[in-house]
């Protein structure tokens, strides 16, 4: 059996003492972030790269996904006791862990929470085990036509995602990927946007596009109106569950895994989607709907699965295809190019410690979560006491070390500053940083792809669509944009971020 | 114009005209063919499409609610937030990380309504000392700590 040998070579990269280390530094920042609202794990990654360069590939990979999953259980914690959801993903969880608080059900609620998403990981780790070797092979076989389909696919995952108007979210994309083009043609040596400017040869600095989009607009947004934060937490008493909490949870968990280890195989779709569609779906299931909102377990269980395993589970095309599925892969994937590794289908075969250490190490965070949460959780939610006029300005600085550190460039924090404006300005103005961003990543991808495409095809452009994979992808991508337009899903759309809201 | 979407027709035009930017700026490149696209191809695409949302936008917004804009941040608090990373950029070569680190979080303190001068000098020599033992000594991440402008 192949995937033990895979799985063993993974956790004997995963236990090397310097890997468990950096596991345990990854989750725990990311659970610090997690619970801060106001800063998330991209900015944070974008911040903390420097780190990686002094160390091996294999940790500091380790290190950056322990950041990323760790922050999904932050997010969960600080939405269950004060309504505050510290990531977009665990929004859900809100509605209805924060009713199980109030009614002094916070440590059932939080238990459900970090055991579903340690049950969820686990079998994401074991999914991503059988399934990467095999879309590896398959990865193999994607030619330009398979490969721009593939990422058109995911942009319009992310529109799926938007909050608003689904023709501002295609907007941002557009403008994402055009700004994604700045730089020099690969094909021609032709300059293009670049205004003369030697800085933007080699195009705009993805750290520094990210710092300003997700980090300083986001610090603008929060300085629009500084009240305090009211911290008022309750002891959390008796953190187990009750048997009939058990039996209760068992299915939701189920479900939410299953649905979000799907989801998050999605470029652009991932842990935020699986977790609204994870609820929708116990509400629907449900013998009784009119629970949910009012503290119903399975309302803080399948969700919190959900998002934990799409969060898990979007590394697989990013480490089969060198395909990011959002903006924090793609900071991985800068990661993986500073340490000299081209990301694709090779790295499986190339890099196998790398591959199988990393995917291991997600199993072994998932573990050191629950036991650094559930014992530690008065601690964090301490954290909340930290005021903003603190936390701001340590944020800026280290972002500005950060940024500065990629390239040793000042112009990089021109960018920071300029991105951090623009895209205050479109967040008030309704438009999303998130697809923004996907269509920044993806647009240098998608531009080479389609030349090369249509190079291969000799202009004709229904190759797209006459070779079966790319096809099936296109057609995959029509039907969520179809759906997403459909007059009733979209006002369902709205009242499902309404209600988050 | 009581009827006039204001944050959708400002959007719009906010699309529309980076749109047309890069129209522009796509036709000093070679726009080639389908078959062989050249530099201009794809952005001259691109630049199409973002006006042409920002068309929809505008006509969208005229028979809309008027929505207001919400609060922002004060003026200071913007440029401020702004200034800060800019001015470690600008001083890090020259003056040092230290004093890079110092003025950039004085300026972000600022930024707040609620910084005062205690505030600012703590956080200042907190935040020193705390990036020196993690990006200097931690990481021996190459910058000096005091650069030529303060060497004697």
């Amino acid at each position: 059996m192949e995937i033990f040998s895979h799985l063993s070579l993974g956790f004997a990269t995963a236990f090397e003492p310097v890997n468990i280390l950096y596991c345990f530094l990854g989750v725990l920042v990311g659970t610090l972030i997690g619970v801060l609202p106001g800063i998330g794990p991209t900015a944070t990654i974008a911040m903390l790269l420097p780190i990686t360069f002094t160390l091996n590939p294999a940790t500091s990979l380790i290190m950056l996904a322990g950041i990323y999953y760790g922050a999904q259980y932050g997010g969960s914690t600080t939405a269950i006791l004060i309504n505050l959801p510290g990531e977009s993903s665990s929004a859900v969880t809100a509605i209805d862990g924060y009713q199980m608080a109030r009614q002094g059900r916070a440590g059932p609620a939080l238990a459900t929470a970090a055991l579903g998403s340690f049950f969820a990981g686990t079998v994401a780790t074991v999914l991503i085990a059988l399934f990467a070797p095999p879309l590896t092979r398959l990865a193999l076989k994607f030619g330009p036509a398979e490969y721009f389909s593939l990422m058109l696919l995911g942009l319009v995952t992310s529109i799926a995602l938007a909050h608003g108007s689904v023709l501002k979210a295609i907007a941002m994309i557009v403008l994402g990927l055009l700004l994604g083009l700045v730089g020099t043609d690969i094909y021609t040596g032709t300059p293009r946007f670049t205004f003369g400017l030697l800085e933007l040869a080699d195009g705009l600095n993805f750290v520094a596009v990210a710092v300003g989009v997700f980090g300083v607009a986001e610090i603008l947004r929060n300085l629009e109106n500084e009240t305090d934060r009211d911290v008022v937490i309750k002891k959390v008493s008796n953190l187990w569950p009750s048997r009939e909490d058990f039996k209760a949870i068992v299915a939701p968990v189920f479900r939410g895994t299953a649905l979000g280890a799907i989801l998050g195989i999605l470029p652009g779709g991932g842990a935020i989607l699986s977790s609204f569609a994870a609820y929708s779906i116990e509400k629907r299931l449900s013998n009784n709907p009119k629970r949910f909102g009012k503290g119903a377990i399975e309302g803080v269980a399948a969700p919190e699965s959900a998002n934990n395993a799409g969060a898990q589970t979007s590394f697989i095309p990013m480490l089969t295809l060198g395909i990011p599925a959002n903006p924090v892969m793609a900071l991985m994937i800068g990661a993986m190019i500073i340490q000299g590794i081209t990301p694709g289908p090779n790295v499986a075969t190339d890099e196998p410690e790398l591959f199988w250490g990393v995917i291991a190490s997600m199993w072994l965070g998932n573990l050191m979560l629950v036991l650094l949460n559930l014992p530690l959780i008065g601690l964090w939610v301490r954290l909340l006491t930290i005021p903003y006029y603190v936390l701001f300005p340590a944020i800026l600085v280290f972002s500005a070390i950060g940024v500065y550190s990629v390239n040793s460039n000042a112009f990089d924090l021109f960018t920071v500053a300029v991105f951090g404006a623009l895209s205050y300005v479109l967040i008030k103005l309704g438009g999303e940083p998130a697809p923004l961003l996907l269509g920044f990543v993806l647009g240098p991808m998608l531009e080479e792809n389609l030349r090369r495409a249509m190079i291969i095809s000799r202009g004709d452009p229904t190759v797209f669509l006459t070779r079966p994979l790319s096809a099936a992808l296109i057609l995959l991508a029509m039907a969520v944009l179809v759906i997403v337009l459909l007059p009733s899903v979209a006002k369902k759309r709205e009242e499902v971020f309404v209600e988050e809201v | 114009m009581e009827r006039l979407n204001r944050r959708d027709a400002a959007l719009g035009l906010i699309f529309f005209l980076i749109g047309a930017a890069f129209a522009v700026g796509s036709r000093s490149a070679e726009i080639g063919t389908a078959f062989r696209m050249g530099p201009g191809y794809f952005p001259l695409l691109l630049s199409f499409l973002l006006m042409l949302l920002g068309a929809i936008l505008i006509a969208g917004s005229f028979k809309g609610e008027n929505e207001s804009f919400g609060q922002v941040p004060s003026w200071r608090g913007i440029l401020l937030v702004l200034a800060a990373p800019v001015t470690f950029g600008l001083t890090v070569r020259k003056l040092g990380l230290a004093p890079a680190i110092v003025l950039s979080a004085i300026l972000s303190v600022y930024a707040s309504r609620r910084s005062n001068i205690w505030l600012a000098g703590a956080l200042a020599l907190g935040l020193t000392l705390f990036c020196l033992a993690v990006f200097s000594y931690g990481l021996r991440l190459p910058l000096p700590l005091f650069g030529p402008w303060l060497r004697f």
